[in-house]
């Protein structure tokens, strides 16, 4: 069967160089980096070299980066840590509507704590409006947090706009930047971010390897503690094999970021123009322009996602969606909401996201098995039927 | 997979799906906030299913549990309909995913809806059927309360023995105009 992977968003396969470069790690230089020895100091060198490279990819300085276990740990790790060591600030935080769990749930979690938490809405393309976030500012508040861009709609948000309040407001900014590191040109200068998170296994590396840029001089508590390790800031022996293919992983994004970009956009940009062209009622959604480039997502009319899913993996392809159905906690992706979207249009979500080596006719592969696909679940579709009999009136 | 190959197969090849335009009983389950929607069309004949379709908008486990439970149901009297629960439906799949055994009490309750909507479409057309009856009987007393002989003249007004008579606005029956009503005793009429 064809195998089509589609579903960047979740998961990216470990370029063969990254794997190459962890594989001396498990066996060869195996040693624990706070070793003295020989053996432990070739581990720790290993590591501030990946440090070195993580840090270029975002123009950072290497002592600026603290390595984690996943997106959800910096996320969490930044929300928690920057709230709680600067409370002296306030205890109110502002983030967007549109935010991943990770960052949505911190936050929820610290107003057990007294803090106040103030989500900001987007536009219909899931877009925020940085005076929107000006405006939710209080004299207390203590921390914004905005995504880079989007998992789910592919929308890149105005960080540095955002950024550039922040700082006049002297209020820390962090971004969740999971969906965006190593995929789109981020400079934490320009963006005037205080924090950033990444990770790995969304640029070609492995998964459980993750870090958080935090600048030089901001204060954080550690969600680990007890070690000595990433400064004080996360206890625990490094994950080095991880740590090493996220540089290496680095290292290649930012050497074929661009060119890689060119090609997934021009890819992806063939499938936005032609799946509303075979289908009827398909809508893209998210930002048409101000997208990640190998992001496509779009809702179809009459049909719950998972279904798709599961008729799409027959036919061998990979995909994701925002419906209730594919969540486990059976709710609808919250940022499709947060867009205006209906339920019943939002259940009918599906995301794709382009890899390297997708190819174009990959995109011709989708295009021919889906409309079909579409057409026998519409066929099963109460709402479809609904909508024929309201139409023929 | 996180599905059986036996919800796979439903899901793939669902058996009776469609629309029933002239059903005997039809029944809506669910909405789009949860997810899923379902509606089963029956045909009743000498209180058994004689066919059942149905159409579902969800996930997997909504299309498959919707396509056995109908073909559970099928053929079966509606007394044994009726006593199809969600577990015998994620039984007979080979077992369900715990966040989708929802979807199982959404396949028997839209067909337990529809049974239910029969029902009570019969009730209906029973008591609507009773009603007619009695109106039939009422017609066929209609002759002079006098001299018995079919009502005559323009919105038979009278008898053959020429009595002028009029419907009693209390009891509605026939009785003589100008006195108190022969049926109920009520003040003269007319």
């Amino acid at each position: 069967m064809n195998k089509v992977y589609l579903d960047r968003m979740a998961a990216t396969p470990v370029h063969p160089d990254v794997l190459a470069a962890m594989h001396p790690l498990f066996s060869e230089a195996f040693g624990n980096p706070q070793s003295l020895h020989r053996a432990g100091q070739e581990a720790a060198a290993a590591v501030e070299e990946a440090r070195e490279k993580v840090a270029a990819l975002i123009c950072a300085r290497s002592e600026e980066i603290v390595f984690t276990s996943c997106g959800s740990e910096s996320n969490s790790f930044a929300v928690k840590g920057l709230a709680l060591a600067n409370q002296s600030r306030g205890k109110h935080i502002v983030i967007s509507a549109v935010e991943h769990l990770s960052v949505l749930n911190s936050a929820r979690s610290l107003e057990k704590s007294g803090f106040r938490v103030t989500e900001v809405g987007v536009d219909g393309r899931g877009r925020l409006d940085p005076a929107d976030v000006e405006r939710a500012l209080a004299a207390d508040t203590v921390l914004v947090s905005v995504m880079t861009a989007n998992n789910e709609v592919g929308t890149i948000e105005p960080v540095a706009e955002i950024g550039r309040i922040c700082r006049s407001r002297n209020v820390l900014f962090h971004t969740d930047a999971v969906a965006a590191a190593g995929n789109i040109p981020l400079d934490v200068n320009a963006l005037g971010v205080d924090a950033l998170s990444m990770a790995a296994d969304q640029f070609y590396g492995p998964k459980g390897s993750a870090a958080l840029f935090l600048k030089k001089g901001t204060r954080i508590h550690p969600l680990i503690g007890g070690g000595i390790q990433e400064a004080g800031r996360r206890g625990g022996t490094e994950n080095v094999p991880g740590i090493v293919g996220m540089g290496k992983a680095a290292e290649i994004a930012a050497a074929e970021m661009a060119a890689r970009a060119e090609k997934a956009r021009f890819l992806r940009d063939y499938l936005v123009r032609s799946l509303p062209a075979r289908i009827d009622h398909v809508v893209l959604t998210g930002h048409p322009d101000a997208r990640l480039p190998h992001h496509a997502s779009f809702c179809v009319e009459f049909v719950e996602g998972e279904a798709m899913l599961l008729s799409l993996d027959f036919h061998g392809i990979s995909a994701s969606s925002g419906s209730a159905c594919t969540s486990r906690a059976l709710k609808v992706s919250h940022v499709l909401l947060a867009m205006g979207l209906d339920h019943a249009l939002a259940q009918g979500s599906l995301v794709f996201g382009l890899i390297d080596g997708t190819r174009r006719e990959d995109i011709d592969h989708l295009l021919a098995v889906f409309p079909p696909v579409v057409d026998k679940l519409r066929k099963m579709s109460p709402l479809y039927t609904e909508y024929l009999k309201e139409k023929g009136r | 997979m996180i599905y059986t190959d036996k919800v796979m197969d439903h899901f793939q090849n669902p058996r009776n799906v469609g629309v029933i335009e002239d059903a005997d009983g039809v029944g809506k389950v669910g909405n789009p906030v949860c997810g899923d929607m379902m509606t089963f069309y029956i045909k009743v004949r000498d209180g058994r299913l004689a066919d059942i379709k149905f159409q579902t908008f969800g996930c997997g486990a909504a299309i498959a549990v919707s396509s056995i439970v109908s073909e559970m149901a099928m053929g079966k009297s509606l007394e044994e309909a009726m006593k199809i629960t969600n577990k015998i439906v994620a039984q007979e799949l080979g077992g369900l995913p715990k966040n989708k055994l929802h979807c199982s009490n959404l396949g028997a309750d839209a067909l337990h809806a529809a049974i239910e909507n029969y029902r009570g479409m019969q009730a209906a057309a029973r008591k609507a059927e009773e009603k007619r009856e009695k109106h039939l009987e009422a017609e066929e007393e209609c002759a002079c309360p006098y001299c018995e002989g079919p009502l005559e003249g323009v919105e038979n007004s009278f008898g053959k023995c020429r009595v002028d008579l009029v419907e009693c606005p209390k009891c509605g029956q026939i009785t003589k105009k100008g006195e108190a009503c022969l049926h109920c005793g009520a003040e003269a009429a007319g």
